[in-house]
């Protein structure tokens, strides 16, 4: 530092000048864009944790060490990482110090007259010159206006220029790239994602507490929570019974905007979520939840109830935990719930049509310490069972029951779940308008060709036409062609 | 009609089309290897009133290179009825799995190829093109051959119309400036070492091959910016969010990142020749690695090869 309070003021500044311009310069945009690009590649490869945390805990699991090193680096949200989040502020800050002045520049000049007519017309491009008649100046005034050239006129000659929407178009699509970050910012700090499990028959109420997850930025608020309820009244799956595709998902649900206010009867598709203002409703994902009754060695009800299963595979073979802490011993149930239930050689009992055809509930039963106070969070489709031992095995049509040594288990019927996710963005708005902005500009920019025309009649009576093409784009050489038949014909 | 015979009218499409592709290849060679045997001098348009046996040989050429356009015509015109009557098969748009994106990027790609002709003298094109659309075809009938189904929820959207027609033509220009940066970079070597070798004298100047790419890359660099984006609303509509860094979506921000250097390189660096065919070729192996590597064995939400 004391060094640096050393070097005279005008080093420093000169220092940031030319750091300045080494940000901004065209070369250093370009690398950035580049890097840009291949930093996005490992987030690709490697399992993210926003996209995908079970995969980065199997991960984790599979190479420790390796993991470990890998997580100083944020390769595991490379997309939210420090490096990355630098390339890609640093490409904006050089985009701004470009395209800021080049927008001073481009008003300056959509302002100002074309350029005076260049001394020699011969050392332009495609240079015609013929024995005119007189009134080919007129002639191409109108011509060009037509055409919509921006026209200055000297004694004896005129100057035309067109294509100034390349630069506009150019200017507008870097700042839609702009608006369109303002947008995902704005999403990031102001917005909210959350996750709920929904038994069919059950009603989701928006509060922080009945979210199974929820995540918000930094800025939101809890109170911009809208206040609405769904009722979950029926949910219908629809599979295609020679390929056990899905085919239709619909969800109808009754929903209260806010206390008091009329109950409307809506239908949630997956491409066509419910919508509260900026906030919406999408159906996520769906699933079975097997209902059962537990009771304790007296008799005595333990648990009843939907436990939501969680899919394994397209058939809908389902994995669960039934987890019975209030009796003594504790018990859990490591279970899997097959809704059209067959024998696999190497799996065991799987699933082989997603429909509740034939529904069995297969389990262990497990007594001892389910673990559920020592403070760490535990997945509720499993069961830690280190501290437990197994004292039974069995698998239950709907209406059988076990019966083991600490109680019995019934399997009551099905319940379906939904999950619902529920998205507050209030930047997309920003974002679509910056992304439609940005193609309007690139069509501009893209499609427009600038170029000049210059038409001098000298004293002798001879005409003169040149043009310049300013981006090489071709065409020029077309359009004077045009314009030199127009003035030949109209001269005669 | 029932939908199975659609399926199976659509199947034979495909082959025949595969047939006609292949004879296609065999005119183009024809006329290239002719070319190759041919002494100095021939081909020029200047003997064309000379000696009968010369202008014998020039016009057999030229007729190979014809009857190679019209059969290059044909397949695309019986491709084209085979990707329709596959949709109608389904009662969609034939675009649910990655058999039927791969036979409609084949459509596409020679849709490319042929509209461009009509401008430029592309023919000789019609060799390396006739063989990338066989081995596109040959792939998709053997390995991702899928049979005709209707589409999951998911793709139930009319975007799936505007997203992936958006992408595909895209992609079918953009293999296309491939296909003419590769061969810039193939003439340019020879030239290096020599001259061109006789057959390779036809082909359009250095100049002219790497205008063209940088032209189709420009034209359909808006279409691309508008197929990631319209992904986005797409994926706003379907789960909740327009950007989630999803394999499929980094790998279509890549290339368009890739592409976007591409042109600022050209535009206002000024780089020409190898250098932007280089590049030109990065941008647009970004894209076949997000069609090829990302749906077969990447994972996220864009899972819809049916493999």
């Amino acid at each position: 530092m004391s060094k640096q309070s050393d070097l005279p003021e005008l080093g420093l500044v000169s220092l940031l000048r030319f750091a300045w311009r080494q940000l901004t310069s065209m070369r250093t945009a370009l690398i950035l864009l580049l890097l840009l690009g291949v930093a996005s590649v490992p987030g690709s490869l490697i399992p993210q944790r926003p996209q995908n945390p079970m995969k980065v805990q199997d991960y984790f699991a599979n190479n420790p060490t390796l993991a470990a090193w890998m997580n100083r680096f944020s390769l595991f949200d490379v997309y939210g990482s420090p490096w990355f989040s630098a390339i890609y502020i640093l490409l904006f800050i050089s985009l701004i110090g470009c395209v800021l002045p080049r927008t001073f520049d481009h008003l300056k000049a959509s302002r100002a007259l074309p350029p005076i007519t260049p001394a020699n017309l011969d050392r332009m491009e495609f240079f015609q010159t013929w024995q005119g008649e007189g009134s080919e100046l007129a002639q191409a005034k109108k011509w060009l206006k037509e055409k919509h050239f921006r026209i200055r006129e000297f004694e004896g000659s005129i100057s035309a220029e067109k294509g100034y929407l390349r630069e506009t178009g150019n200017l507008f699509f870097h700042l839609a790239l702009i608006l369109i970050l303002i947008g995902v910012s704005l999403g990031a700090l102001f917005g909210m994602k959350g996750e709920a499990i929904v038994n069919v028959g059950d009603r989701f109420t928006n509060t922080p507490t009945t979210y199974d997850s929820l995540s918000y930025g930094k800025l939101f608020r809890d109170q911009s929570l809208p206040p609405f309820v769904i009722i979950v009244d029926d949910f219908q799956a629809k599979y295609d019974p020679a390929t056990n595709a899905p085919q239709d998902y619909t969800l109808k649900v009754t929903v209260v905007d806010k206390p008091g206010a009329p109950k409307v009867k809506r239908i949630i598709k997956v491409n066509s979520p419910l919508g509260f203002g900026s906030t919406n409703v999408y159906l996520q994902a769906n699933g079975y939840s097997p209902v059962v009754t537990v009771r304790d060695k007296t008799g005595a009800i333990v648990l009843r109830g939907p436990i939501p299963f969680l899919p394994q595979d397209a058939n809908l073979t389902s994995i669960g935990a039934i987890k019975v802490p209030d009796s003594t011993p504790q018990l859990g149930f490591v279970a899997s719930f097959l809704p059209t239930a067959a024998r696999d050689k190497v799996r065991g009992g799987i699933s082989i049509y997603p429909e509740a055809l034939d529904p069995r509930l297969l389990f262990s039963v497990w007594k001892g310490n389910l673990g559920l106070d020592t403070g760490i969070p535990q997945s509720v489709y499993r069961i830690d069972t280190s501290k437990m031992t197994k004292i039974g095995l069995e698998s239950l049509m709907v209406g059988q029951t076990f019966t083991f040594a600490e109680g019995s288990i019934r399997f009551d019927g099905i319940e379906q779940w939904v999950n619902l996710q529920i998205v507050r963005d209030p930047g997309k708005m920003y974002s679509l308008v910056g992304g439609i902005l940005a193609i309007l500009g690139l069509l501009g920019s893209l499609f427009t060709r600038r170029r000049r025309i210059w038409i001098r009649s000298t004293g002798d009576g001879k005409v003169e036409v040149a043009g310049l093409s300013k981006s090489g784009a071709p065409g020029l050489e077309n359009e004077i062609a045009l314009l030199v038949a127009n003035l030949k014909k109209d001269g005669k | 009609m029932t939908h199975s015979s659609w399926a199976y009218l659509s199947n034979y499409l495909v082959y025949s089309a595969m047939g006609v592709y292949t004879l296609a290849f065999f005119a183009h060679a024809y006329e290239t290897a002719w070319a190759v045997r041919a002494p100095q001098g021939q081909v020029d348009e200047h003997t064309e009133g000379g000696l009968l046996v010369k202008t014998l040989d020039y016009t057999r050429t030229e007729k190979a290179g014809r009857i190679a356009t019209a059969f290059m015509i044909l397949g695309f015109l019986l491709l084209f009825a085979g990707v329709v009557s596959r949709g109608i098969s389904a009662g969609r748009v034939p675009w649910g799995n990655m058999y039927e994106f791969s036979i409609t990027g084949a459509l596409a790609f020679t849709g490319a190829y042929l509209f461009a002709l009509r401008k430029y003298d592309l023919r000789w094109l019609g060799l390396p093109i006739s063989i990338f659309v066989l081995l596109i075809l040959g792939t998709a009938i053997t390995v991702l051959y899928r049979p005709s189904a209707p589409l999951v929820p998911a793709l139930k959207s009319y975007w799936l119309v505007i997203h992936v027609s958006a992408a595909i033509i895209s992609g079918g220009v953009f293999l296309l400036a491939n296909t003419i940066a590769a061969a810039y970079l193939y003439l340019d070597s020879m030239e290096q070492k020599g001259e061109r070798k006789e057959w390779a004298k036809r082909l359009p100047s250095l100049e002219v091959l790497d205008q063209l790419s940088y032209r189709l890359v420009a034209f359909v660099f808006p279409l691309w910016t508008f197929a990631v984006m319209a992904g986005a609303i797409w994926a706003e509509h379907a789960w909740g969010r327009y950007w989630g860094w999803d394999p499929k979506e980094t790998w279509a921000f890549i290339t368009w990142v890739s592409y976007a250097a591409y042109l600022h390189a050209r535009v206002t660096v000024g780089w020409r020749g190898r250098k932007a065919a280089w590049l030109c070729l990065f941008a647009g192996s970004t894209f076949l690695f997000n069609y090829v590597y990302i749906n077969i064995w990447g994972t996220g939400k864009h899972t819809y090869s049916g493999l």
